[in-house]
């Protein structure tokens, strides 16, 4: 089925992705999608459960490597870089491609420790004093280090829900990612640590391509500027944000986003 | 996608999911629609009551002018109840943001009406003006072209909105070559000085009213298509010569 496509130039592409599809088994969850995502800005993913946008999330740190039975075809592009090829080492990748999840996952160990823990397994910090200041910048980028400054050995599963979120989102960080892939980051928080997150991933956006999956379409509306609408495993239309939401092209798009979803 | 294609995808929708919302939404438009059944009435009545010189009926239309107004306001009420309780999105999103704008363009046709239908009492106090039968061929162009609107509200017809459209043009050249031909009416007897004048007022309200017909015109397009059409009102400004 083709997609439908807004007439938007996107000149700095940070991801590209070409003609992914992706089996688990003999089923196909998601075939035929091509888009090209821009760098610094928020990209949202929607569209009802099982319709594959999670799935094509992840084919973009290739965590669907971690499912025997997964086969992903087709082209993923990072900076014109083929990432499936067998060059590129997927723990490496996955440094560049962070993720954050649905539920919090905090290590279970220190505050300190859940952020230090990537550069120090990527080697990017040679001592202490280099470490010190990572954890404490990828915690104040996470708007997190006046919280919990006080209290870095403290178990990060301490935290509040919302602050073990933002604590992961520091984790990723951490490492110096250039694209964050976030699996609906507030789907188990209030509305209080949602819009923290939201005001976050906003400021983020300055330095990083975010890609968002999201069950919220008032979220998608509030923090992206383009945004992807999957439906039974296709990509069924893709456009600037504000565009999707008010005048979309495709019929399905329309009946989703307007609740008329039979 | 062309228009036919737009228009059914527009108004063959599947029903909400939420029923109650769906409910609200065809409330709000079956609100507007009535509301305009009403100005529409308005409109055409104190044409009459102008070519009749019916002073009664004129008085009627002043009267009802207030339930226009009462009806706009209940129109916003319940516009900022959807935005606040529902956040509507895409077509409904268009359709909510029509329906405030339109209730209060149709406000405005209303208190125009009024307008006219005062002057009917004053015009009523000298002899009948030559010049009524003009009037007349122009109101009736406007609440046709009202009429037309309001059904292209109704029926998501694109066509019948850009028809109306079109017919602003030609109310505007009746106005003008109506103003002109008052004028020479009031240099040639001044005694007709005070009823011309107030012809004039009724021919520039009918205008006017052509004007906000021409603007609901536009909403409908905009909710039909999700596209902006403002057209460049300088060049159709019918006082721009005169």
């Amino acid at each position: 089925m083709s997609t439908v496509y807004h007439d938007t130039q996107i000149e700095n592409a940070k991801v590209a992705l070409d003609a992914v599809g992706v089996t688990y088994g003999s089923k196909t969850a998601v075939s035929g999608v091509s888009l090209r995502i821009p760098d610094r800005s928020v990209t949202a993913f929607i569209g009802p459960s099982g319709c594959g946008k999670s799935t094509v999330l992840r084919t973009i740190n290739r965590m669907n490597d971690t499912i025997d039975i997964a086969r992903v075809s087709g082209s993923v592009k990072i900076d014109g870089e083929e990432i499936n090829s067998k060059s590129v080492d997927p723990v490496v990748l996955r440094a560049r491609v962070g993720m954050v999840f649905q539920k919090p996952n905090p290590f279970p160990k220190s505050i300190y420790d859940n952020i230090a823990y990537g550069p120090r397994i990527h080697g990017l910090a040679s001592g202490k004093s280099e470490l010190d200041a990572i954890v404490e910048t990828s915690l104040k980028k996470a708007g997190l280090w006046n919280e919990v400054a006080d209290r870095l050995d403290q178990p990060g599963t301490s935290l509040s829900g919302g602050q073990q979120q933002r604590l992961v989102i520091a984790r990723a960080i951490a490492v110096s990612p250039e694209v964050i892939l976030m699996d609906e980051p507030c789907s188990a928080l209030d509305p209080i640590a949602t819009a923290k997150i939201e005001e976050l991933i906003d400021e983020l956006r300055e330095n990083y391509c975010i890609i968002i999956v999201t069950h919220s379409m008032a979220q998608a509306a509030r923090v992206s500027q383009m945004t992807a609408f999957f439906h039974l495993g296709d990509l069924v239309e893709y456009g600037p944000t504000e565009a999707i939401f008010t005048n979309p092209r495709d019929q399905r798009t329309q009946d989703y986003i307007t609740g008329r979803f039979g | 996608m062309s228009s036919d294609e737009r228009q059914a995808m527009n108004t063959n929708f599947q029903t909400h999911t939420v029923k109650s919302f769906g409910e609200e939404l065809d409330r709000l438009s079956d609100d507007v629609a009535r509301m305009g059944g009403l100005v529409e009435t308005l409109v055409s009545d104190c044409l009459q009551a102008v070519m009749r010189r019916d002073g009664d009926l004129a008085d009627s239309v002043i009267e009802r002018d207030r339930q226009v107004d009462q009806m706009e306001r209940d129109i916003e009420k319940r516009v900022i109840r959807l935005f606040a309780l529902r956040q509507p999105m895409a077509t409904d999103l268009r359709m909510t943001i029509a329906a405030y704008r339109i209730s209060h363009e149709l406000e405005r046709i209303g208190d125009l009406a009024k307008n006219i239908a005062r002057r009917c009492r004053v015009l009523n106090e000298s002899e009948p003006h030559e010049m009524t039968r003009s009037v007349d061929r122009m109101g009736r162009l406007v609440v046709s072209q009202l009429h037309e609107v309001l059904n292209a509200f109704s029926a998501g017809s694109l066509d019948d909105a850009h028809s109306a459209m079109k017919t602003d043009d030609e109310i505007d050249e009746i106005y003008n070559s109506l103003f002109r031909e008052l004028l020479t009416y009031m240099m040639e007897d001044a005694r007709t000085i005070s009823p011309s004048t107030q012809m004039l007022f009724v021919a520039k309200n009918l205008e006017r009213i052509g004007d906000h017909n021409t603007n609901i015109a536009e909403m409908v397009h905009y909710v039909l298509t999700g596209e902006d059409w403002r057209r460049d009102r300088s060049m159709s400004d019918p006082d721009r010569e005169s």
